[in-house]
């Protein structure tokens, strides 16, 4: 069979991705893949408890274990002072514990032995003495007076609350709820999830006594920041680290933050002066590393009896966990994003209050394909709409359509503070009801009530904030949120492109190559990307809330540009012509006027190393740090359509219809994945996945048995996808970012359409995830028989 | 123990452990690691491997209850600059993200058109129902499963290096 | 990745030799089969065997699933999938297929045994309680010979058989095949333990139902068998009603366990909504109706 050889994709294209020839060998590298000589392996012994005291370890019997070469624990650790850690929140959290452990599953020892075999062996033979503590797991109890103070290793913290927040308007939000016609109010809770990418953490450090050089391989979404923080934290200096993100077998947030086990090996190889390797189970994974949301909300809408919203209140309590190690993008956003809630409506006046707390849960709150607390705001949005739409009787698109920001108010300047960056929201929720045949739908729903059929249309419509700087705005652990790109145009035509950002999954060396070759006229296939290597790619704050290509991508286009100009110099040079007179077209120079007075890229990249003119610098290649002037606000339109059995409380999803406006797409068919991708995720969050703990603090999910993703039996048959077309008003490529509005938008989508089919029966909200057990209980609470 | 196993069509001996688990045995002792593992509980399939012509999950077989016997791994299913279809079908088709759920996912497609050329959607869906993958969705995962077997032919080509 | 703790491993050429060395072992040998329950616990470290007695290299003497004058005989080693693509099971003991179709996922039953589904006790597992609804005994050979034990009696708790320490589960065993059966089960995600799972068998007499059995699982701590429901039913003509009086005394006579999977009275309610659509397509299974779709609705 003859299958057709294909060259020569650029920007826009459907390009086959150029990392998958080695992931479909299996020839991909994640950190586990790495074997060095003499390397070590190494195990953390955890807590069996939610919240105890440390009265004594003891590790004698370990070290007698022939393969072990070494145990660690929190006070060797004090010793060197690292037995705290920073968090990117601007907290701390123990790397292993010294006086207390506060959550099941907290690092209390680290063992480094030959084989990961007998590290795991060796663990039966520590004896820790604890102490059990009164343990608080549900959220509100950590305000009760008489609750115990989890961090009373801080002497400032007199009780659990980590922070009060609020933001808006308060005055003219009451006034509105004062004046307003019909106001709601609806309490519900995001439920703690996680974000399970199918490869765990882990790390291998390489401590050369030679060089006195440290490289650590690890799963990071952001190695540069990791290298920063690691210098700060061991006091190594920072040429002396060198951080690597191989592949890395998906992220979603959980490869953000800098975890216990990282610290743990670097110490082992420093002391051991061999490679060490930590890999985490995937009950390690669900119980220690990062859970997302663990929000409890309540909503409020004050509207107009015709519809028209006055007012939006929220108020969040948010639990943190043990250490307040949530995503966030400065000091100054202990919510994240949350404050994007009115959303894409209309909304006169907004109001926000919250306060975080600890728990004696694992410490987290990061951005699980969301960019900070994005997901949790649109769910709050999206929900109170619906309860707004069944108090005024009205019919939720109906509601939303009247509500929507129009596109004659883009750039449109927000309550909150932010100025949204363009978009038509009816023309997607338009494209969106088109695909569903709505009306059709609508009638099917009549049909199916009248047959005894629980059949519910749930619509979500949102707008995110992503891709964060501006930098005067953002910061991770004070590092400015710019990100870069490095260009280098090769003597024969071809370049080299070194970024910042880093892909766990999401196409950078395809898409980012797709951008250059737009740029500069090239084949994408003649476009390498390097990613993932502090020591050989420029200063950059990683992949997360949508970033990489809001602020990557224009890097590397502004960067493209830089390179273009120095072009058009050599390009003059050649032609002998004066640089005004050139016109860049169809990926090269011309004449203007004399289109066969013309040179090709590929001819003035040989000229840059062969034949530079005389007042220029030999070479073609440049540097740039993007610093966006303001975030960028993909948006969408998502319909979804249940049917429930009312026998069995399963609730299954008929069909799922997203439109998403993500600005200009690099490449349409990885847009369309990260889409599918993110929808299954929030199908997955609204259905079946939570992280739930007995009263004693015991973590309920800690395996794939228990905590349940979707596999291809639970998703829809076809993910119906849309778009619309609405380039983002600054971003250099008129892109925005993509794969986090799945996420973002499918849970209320899902959510909404259970309700909508159990309205009939007055149920107004029920809370993640729709379990068939809970929406069992539902039924028969409100009457609904099985057969 | 000593073991001997036929892994990729290439006999392969080795002192192990009986608790050596056969995931380990081919990433660690034989350093093929093109097969991953994602759970500690047989859920996930990121370690699928096929034994004797069988996909199976290898986290959950022990090294010991291979010898004697044959293991094809994700790099055995071709080789050098050659790709199987399905190979092929995953690229076309964007049937892969992170990459990582990749291997097993052909492992246990590729028993399934071997055993059911012409696989309906449903009887795709049901065979990589044991493979979680939390990147694609599934959509371009069965689609490109589909594109392999409408593609099947004798010839093995190459696309793109 | 989690890993087992040691243990040592034979491997037994034979069933007698499997028994010689479970006697000679002791009580802190196990047989690995399959090894897909077993193995994930001893990784989870919650089972700790000192030895591991595999048996797999008996695949000749204990795999297959045949029909001799009327008795289905499965051995041991037959995988989850030979019971799933047997055509006999398929014509003739359908329940066995529809339990198959939920039991974890494709590759698990490629290595996954019938006889580690019994030998495991596990009161979540589908295949004891689709046996249960045959009327199916095991088959089970010690050092002092071969007896047989009915699958209801097989399980004495969570984890724990009627089998002595030396002995080995070598055939399940069906006396006669139903002219109708079902299995249903409802699962909180594909491949996940049952929230709440049974199968009927029906023997018939022309229109009446002859004799009928029911078994259960996930809804105790073993697997059950509807006795009282079975009572209801025989003698019957089949109808809704009949059927909805049966599931009420199902569901009176499980006994679920409250997890993450639902109350007991979601459980208790899961029984009497399964009965009913169990009974309904086993029924027109037995008189040569085509099903309904498969989730019943």
């Amino acid at each position: 069979m003859a299958v057709e050889t294909r060259q020569g994709h650029t920007f826009g294209d459907r390009m086959p991705r150029k990392e998958d020839g080695r992931f479909i060998r299996g020839r991909g590298k994640y950190v586990d893949d790495l074997q060095l000589p003499g390397m070590l392996h190494s195990a953390i012994l955890r807590s069996p408890f939610a919240h105890a005291r440390i009265n004594g370890i003891d590790v004698s019997a370990a070290l007698e274990h022939p393969k072990v070469r070494a145990v660690i624990t929190g006070k060797d650790l004090e010793e060197q002072g690292l037995a705290w850690m920073p968090t990117i929140a601007g907290d701390t959290q123990a790397v292993l514990a010294t006086d207390k452990v506060r959550f099941q599953g907290q690092e209390v020892a680290f063992v480094v032995a030959d084989d990961r075999y007998s590290a795991q062996d060796a663990l039966e033979l520590i004896e820790v003495d604890y102490e059990p503590l009164p343990v608080i797991v549900e959220t509100p109890r950590a305000l009760d007076p008489e609750a115990p103070v989890i961090r009373d290793d801080k002497a400032e913290q007199t009780n659990n609350v980590i922070f009060e927040w609020d933001h808006g308007d308060k005055e003219a939000t009451e006034r509105a709820f004062r004046e307003a016609d019909v106001t709601v109010k609806q309490e519900m809770i995001y439920p703690r999830v996680h974000p399970a990418p199918m490869e765990t953490c882990g790390a291998v450090a390489d401590y050369d006594v030679g060089t006195g050089k440290m490289t650590l391989w690890v799963t990071s979404q952001a190695p540069h920041a990791h290298r920063t923080l690691a210098a700060i934290v061991t006091g190594l200096a920072e040429q002396q680290i060198r951080v690597i993100s191989p592949d890395i077998g998906g992220g979603f947030g959980n490869k953000v933050p800098i975890y216990p086990g990282y610290v743990c090996v670097a110490v082992a190889s420093l002391v051991l002066g061999r490679p060490v390797k930590w890999m985490e189970s995937r009950a390690e994974n669900l119980m220690s590393t990062s859970f997302a949301r663990d929000y409890h909300m309540v909503g409020e809408i004050a509207a107009t009896k015709d519809g028209n919203i006055l007012g939006v209140r929220v108020d969040v309590l948010s639990d943190h966990g043990a250490f307040n190690a949530h995503a966030q993008p400065g000091d100054i956003w202990p919510m994240g994003f949350f404050a994007i809630f009115p959303s894409c409506y209309d909304a006169p006046a907004a109001y926000a209050e919250a306060t975080g707390v600890y728990s004696n849960k694992a410490p987290g709150g990061i951005a699980y394909r969301c960019s900070f607390r994005v997901t949790e705001a649109i769910y709050l949005m999206e929900r109170t709409m619906d309860v707004l739409a069944d108090e005024l009787g009205m019919d939720p698109v109906e509601l939303r359509r009247k509500n929507l920001i129009p596109a004659e108010k883009q750039p449109y300047e927000s309550v909150m503070g932010w100025t949204y960056d363009g978009g038509d929201y009816h023309a997607a929720l338009d494209e969106a009801l088109r695909i569903a045949d709505y009306p059709a739908l609508l009638e099917e729903q009549r049909e199916a009530r009248e047959q005894g059929r629980i059949m519910g249309i749930g619509v979500s419509t949102f707008t995110e904030i992503v891709g964060a700087g501006p930098k005067k705005k953002c910061h991770i652990a004070g590092l400015e949120m710019f990100d870069s790109a490095e260009l280098r145009m090769h003597p024969t035509g071809k370049a080299v492109l070194k970024i910042g950002v880093q892909s766990q999954g999401q196409g950078h060396e395809t898409t980012f190559a797709q951008i250059v070759a737009g740029e500069l006229g090239i084949p994408a296939e003649d476009v390498e990307v390097h990613h993932g290597d502090t020591d050989h790619t420029p200063y950059g704050l990683g992949t997360y809330g949508s970033r990489s290509t809001p602020v990557g991508g224009a890097a590397a286009a502004v960067v493209s540009r830089k390179v273009r100009e120095k072009a058009k110099k050599i390009a003059a040079h050649l032609l002998e012509a004066a640089e005004g007179d050139l016109e860049w077209e169809n990926g090269g120079f011309q004449v203007k006027g004399s289109p066969n007075q013309r040179k090709e890229m590929a001819e003035i990249a040989f000229a840059a190393y062969t034949n530079t003119p005389p007042d220029e610098e030999a070479g073609l290649e440049g540097v740039a740090y993007y610093d966006p002037p303001e975030m960028t606000y993909p948006f969408g339109a998502y319909v979804c359509v249940v049917e429930i059995d009312k026998g069995t409380g399963q609730v299954e999803v008929k069909r799922f219809i997203a439109v998403d406006d993500c600005g200009v797409r690099i490449n349409p068919m990885i847009v369309e994945g990260q889409i599918h991708g993110g929808l299954a995720q929030g199908i997955g969050t609204a259905l079946m996945e939570v992280i739930q703990f007995d009263e004693e603090g015991n973590h309920l999910n800690s395996n794939f048995m228990d905590y349940l993703i979707p596999t291809s039996m639970e998703v829809p048959k076809v993910w119906e996808t849309g778009e619309t077309v609405t380039p983002s008003t600054h971003h250099p490529l008129g892109a925005r970012g993509v794969a986090e509005s799945p996420t973002v938008g499918s849970p209320a989508a899902v959510v909404n359409a259970v309700v909508d089919a159990l309205s009939p029966y007055g149920v107004r909200h029920v809370d993640m995830p729709l379990t068939p057990s809970k929406v069992w209980g539902v039924l028969r609470e409100n009457g609904v028989e099985p057969f | 123990m000593r073991i001997q196993v036929n892994v990729n069509g290439e006999p392969r001996e080795a002192d192990v452990e009986p608790r050596l688990l056969l995931v380990h045995f081919v990433r660690d002792t034989l350093g093929l690691t093109g097969t991953h593992w994602g759970c500690d509980t047989s859920n996930c399939g990121a370690c699928t491997v096929h034994l004797d012509g069988e996909p199976v999950k290898s986290c959950t077989v022990l090294a010991v209850r291979a010898n004697g016997h044959d293991v094809t791994t994700i790099e055995g299913v071709s080789s050098g600059a050659d790709l199987s279809l399905l190979q092929q079908g995953f690229r076309e088709e964007h049937g892969l993200q992170c990459g990582f759920c990749t291997p097993g996912m052909i492992m246990t497609a590729t028993a399934l058109l071997e055993r059911t050329p012409r696989p309906s959607e449903d009887e795709i869906r049901e065979a990589i129902s044991g493979n979680l993958c939390r990147c694609t969705g599934y959509q371009y995962i069965i689609k490109s499963i589909e594109w392999a077997a409408k593609h099947n032919a004798p010839t093995r080509v190459e696309v793109m290096p | 990745m989690q890993v087992p703790a040691q243990f040592d491993y034979e491997v037994a050429a034979s069933v007698e030799e499997a028994i010689e060395l479970l006697r000679r072992h002791g009580p802190e040998a196990r047989i690995l089969a399959g090894g897909h329950s077993l193995i994930p616990m001893m990784k989870l470290r919650l089972a700790f065997p000192e030895v591991l007695i595999d048996i797999h290299e008996l695949d000749g003497e204990l795999r297959y699933v045949r029909e001799d004058d009327g008795v289905l005989r499965v051995g041991a080693l037959a995988r989850h999938r030979d019971l799933l693509e047997s055509p006999v099971v398929q014509g003739r003991y359908t329940l066995l297929a529809d339990a198959e179709k939920f039991i974890a996922d494709p590759l698990v039953r490629n290595m996954g045994t019938v006889g580690g589904s019994f030998a495991h006790a596990d009161p979540s597992e589908d295949l004891p309680a689709a046996f249960v609804a045959l009327g199916a005994e095991v088959v089970v050979r010690g050092p002092g010979g071969e007896r047989t034990i009915a699958v209801e009696d097989l399980a004495l708790g969570p984890f724990e058989t009627a089998l002595d320490p030396d002995e080995i589960l070598t055939e399940a065993r069906v006396p006669r095949a139903p002219q109708g059966s079902s299995y249903f089960k409802v699962e909180r995600r594909a491949g996940d333990y049952a929230s709440a799972a049974l199968g009927v068998a029906l023997w018939m007499s022309g229109d009446e139902i002859e004799d009928a059995r029911v078994g259960m699982c996930g809804v105790g701590s073993t697997t059950l068998r509807a006795k009282e429901a079975e009572e209801v039913l025989k003698g019957q003509e089949p109808d809704e009603g009949l059927y909805k009086r049966a599931a009420e005394k199902a569901a009176q006579e499980c006994d679920p366990p409250d997890d993450a999977r639902g109350t007991p009275e979601y459980k208790r309610d899961l029984v009497r909504v399964l009965v009913v659509r169990a009974m309904e397509q086993a029924v027109g299974r037995a008189r040569g109706a085509e099903d309904r779709t498969a989730d019943g609705r």
